[in-house]
């Protein structure tokens, strides 16, 4: 008799949860696979939720304690879904010399999110990267994937505007 | 396989394009495809269409000068850098006009300048190949030399030939600390055990610091060549790459370059025929700092959240699952295939007294030349920066160059003719770190600066060990005060003697190195501090 619990049923019909299982099978389901096995999640859905993480721990049988430590502790990790729109503010060292703080300041003044939030109506989430290793382009910011460099803070904003 | 089989197998990878006698090389690394290369890449290969069946569109990694990019450099096959006609700043619309001019003189709008110091005054080792092969290509490298060196050890040497090849060349690990590489190497090949393992740390964390990135993204093969070779010296069969999941340029590379390895027999089991098997897995990372550290990042790889332990026991005597393992930084590893295959004392030769070989910086903050230099150990600061680096932009005077990082400090303009090695910077109260330069002008604060840096490493602390957590806090709130100008001379008084306890008593490096840019910036920058006394 093995003792290996039975993995538990995926928590919906959804396609993208058998991407999870492919990266947890892909690691025989071993529990140093944990961190690989966020990562798919949030790829996949774009944040952990309660019921991402419930999953993931009674497929690699571990502590859901442990799940939600490891999930918490890294920065990458996000608990909470995000807006239509990402708006990274590069705060490495050469963006911060060139004024990343102000870029920040600025935005918190038109939108009223600080780093980590989201405007009310699900538009735009404002976050912060160490470093984005582009600092040829000092300032950097990341909408939505692409990096925009030695943008001044009027500039970025009527940028931000232009999203639907 | 032996170094001849090689090197036909490099010829015959040569052969298939020889009728090529002109190579458009666009960088595609992650600065200048930020800056738009991509379509600049798709727009040469329209505007050259098929009519000139002698001339190719190339993709290569970094060629250095990020600030100018996109950079394009039109050259023979077997021409490098310095000898190619590079242009910057290229948009699409230049495509055409370049194809135009290629028999003719260089373009002169677009044209950079490769005889500048710039370009000629670096020394290439580990950057002997970004910018001229492309990163994609499992045929490209071994077309320019790639894998002799692997090939040298394997079929040449035994494992004590190759750790006393690596102990002659002097080399000390790039990750920040300089411990002595061949050093290391023998400690973890003496362990008995039955299973090792090698990492290689490409957790880059420090905050304008991006060597290893380019190096893995453009020339990947070149690491998993120094991985194998190591793994071959110290006896292991399983290696992992812990790369920055905020990277995804290099990691795309890296899954490319061990798939292509491995389908060619330089990975797997049995290579080159012999009795040799390594696997490589890439494990990514997830936004801590503190897994730069060896042990928290074993934990990490391990799964668990990145906290580090004590140590002793070292990595090599009891690291990944409790095994000996072998730790070692990108660059490190970018430097083992030309120490194979030139020979230790070849490397020896450069650099100084106790620090071998050459040094690759990522130039960044005020300076005219954004971009990634190698040169060698022992080259002073005012070179670097105001020769190499061109200068501070807008007639401004030069202030300060932090390196090291958060665990780094500033250097002061008095400083600026030491030649840089490990133990200069020592002295100056900063070190080497991982190699990233932040130029700062007067219109920096240094309390301003010092607080930054404190704010990260407050962040970044895992929470671990009290005097790291509560510390940098304290620190940090001190900092804030003082940059305000709300501070007293107590609060000074307070913060020297913080750094002192944090700097003793933290767990790990991340706390022991945490004060240090608030000691340099106090050490030589005292009158900034005393100028936002409120008590002054």
């Amino acid at each position: 008799m093995s003792l290996q619990q039975a993995r538990p049923p995926l928590p919906s019909d959804d396609k993208r949860w058998k991407l999870v299982n492919a990266t947890m099978r892909r690691n025989g389901y071993a529990g140093h696979a944990l961190i690989e096995t966020l990562h798919s999640v949030q790829d996949a859905f774009g944040f952990l939720d309660e019921a991402s993480l419930r999953f993931v721990a009674a497929s690699l049988d571990l502590p859901m304690s442990k799940v939600f430590g490891v999930a918490t502790f890294y920065h990458l990790f996000t608990l909470k879904p995000k807006g239509r729109h990402a708006c990274v503010v590069c705060t490495g060292t050469a963006c911060y010399i060139k004024g990343a703080g102000a870029l920040v300041e600025r935005l918190h003044e038109r939108y009223d999110i600080l780093p980590g939030e989201t405007t009310s109506d699900d538009r735009l989430s404002l976050l912060t990267a160490r470093c984005v290793g582009a600092c040829g382009l000092a300032p950097a910011i990341v909408v939505d994937g692409d990096v925009l460099g030695k943008l001044d803070s009027e500039s970025l904003i009527a940028k931000l505007e232009e999203l639907n | 396989m032996n170094l001849d089989d090689l090197a036909d197998l490099a010829k015959q990878y040569r052969a298939v394009d020889q009728q090529v006698t002109r190579e458009i090389r666009v960088c595609v690394a992650a600065s200048c495809q930020s800056s738009g290369a991509g379509p600049v890449q798709d727009a040469l290969v329209t505007a050259l269409g098929t009519e000139l069946p002698d001339c190719k569109v190339k993709g290569v990694g970094c060629m250095g000068l990020c600030s100018a990019g996109p950079l394009v450099a039109v050259a023979a096959p077997d021409e490098c850098l310095e000898e190619a006609t590079l242009y910057r700043d290229v948009t699409p619309a230049d495509a055409d006009d370049i194809i135009g001019t290629l028999d003719g003189a260089p373009l002169e709008r677009l044209h950079c300048p490769t005889n500048q110091p710039f370009f000629a005054r670096q020394r290439k080792i580990v950057l002997e190949h970004a910018g001229l092969i492309d990163p994609d290509s499992f045929k490209g490298y071994v077309a320019v030399g790639g894998y002799a060196g692997l090939i040298r050890a394997l079929s040449e040497m035994t494992p004590s030939d190759v750790l006393r090849e690596v102990t002659t060349s002097g080399l000390r690990g790039r990750g920040g600390g300089g411990y002595p590489t061949g050093l290391k190497w023998s400690t973890v090949a003496k362990m008995p055990a039955e299973q090792k393992y090698v990492i290689c740390n490409a957790d880059e964390g420090d905050p304008g610091a991006f060597m290893d990135r380019a190096i893995l993204e453009s020339d990947p093969h070149r690491v998993i060549e120094g991985m194998a070779i190591a793994a071959y010296a110290i006896g292991a069969n399983k290696a992992f790459v812990y790369v920055r999941a905020e990277y995804p340029l290099a990691v795309e590379r890296l899954h490319t370059a061990i798939r292509k390895a491995k389908r060619s027999g330089f990975l797997g089991n049995k290579i080159a025929d012999t009795q040799f098997n390594l696997e490589v897995e890439v494990r990514l990372g997830a936004g801590a700092f503190v897994c730069g550290e060896e042990t928290a990042l074993m934990a990490s790889i391990e799964g668990l959240r990145g906290q580090p332990r004590p140590r002793p026991p070292y990595p090599a005597e009891s690291g990944l699952w409790g095994r000996p393992t072998l730790i070692n930084n990108v660059e490190t590893f970018a430097n083992i295939a030309p120490i194979i295959r030139e020979g230790g004392d070849w490397f020896a030769a450069i650099g100084t007294e106790r620090s071998k070989g050459t040094k690759v910086f990522a130039l960044a903050g005020t300076i005219t030349n954004t971009g990634l230099i190698e040169v060698p150990m022992g080259t002073s600061l005012r070179d670097i920066i105001e020769v190499i680096g061109g200068g501070i932009p807008g007639g401004k005077a030069f202030k300060a160059v932090q390196t090291g990082g958060p665990s780094g400090g500033c250097i002061p303009s008095q400083h600026l003719d030491i030649g840089v090695d490990y133990d200069s910077l020592k002295t100056l109260g900063t070190m080497m770190g991982s190699g990233g330069m932040i130029v700062m002008d007067e219109t920096s604060s240094m309390v301003d600066v010092a607080r930054y840096f404190m704010e990260f490493c407050m962040t970044e602390s895992c929470g671990k060990c009290i005097p790291c957590r509560t510390g940098t806090q304290q620190m940090h709130s001190i900092l804030d005060r003082l940059a305000k100008s709300q501070g007293t001379r107590a609060d000074l008084l307070l913060l020297e003697e913080l750094c002192e306890v944090v700097q003793a008593t933290s767990l790990c490096g991340l706390g022991q190195t945490a004060p240090n840019p608030v000691l340099s910036t106090m050490r030589y920058f005292r009158d900034e501090y005393e100028a936002k006394l409120s008590d002054a």
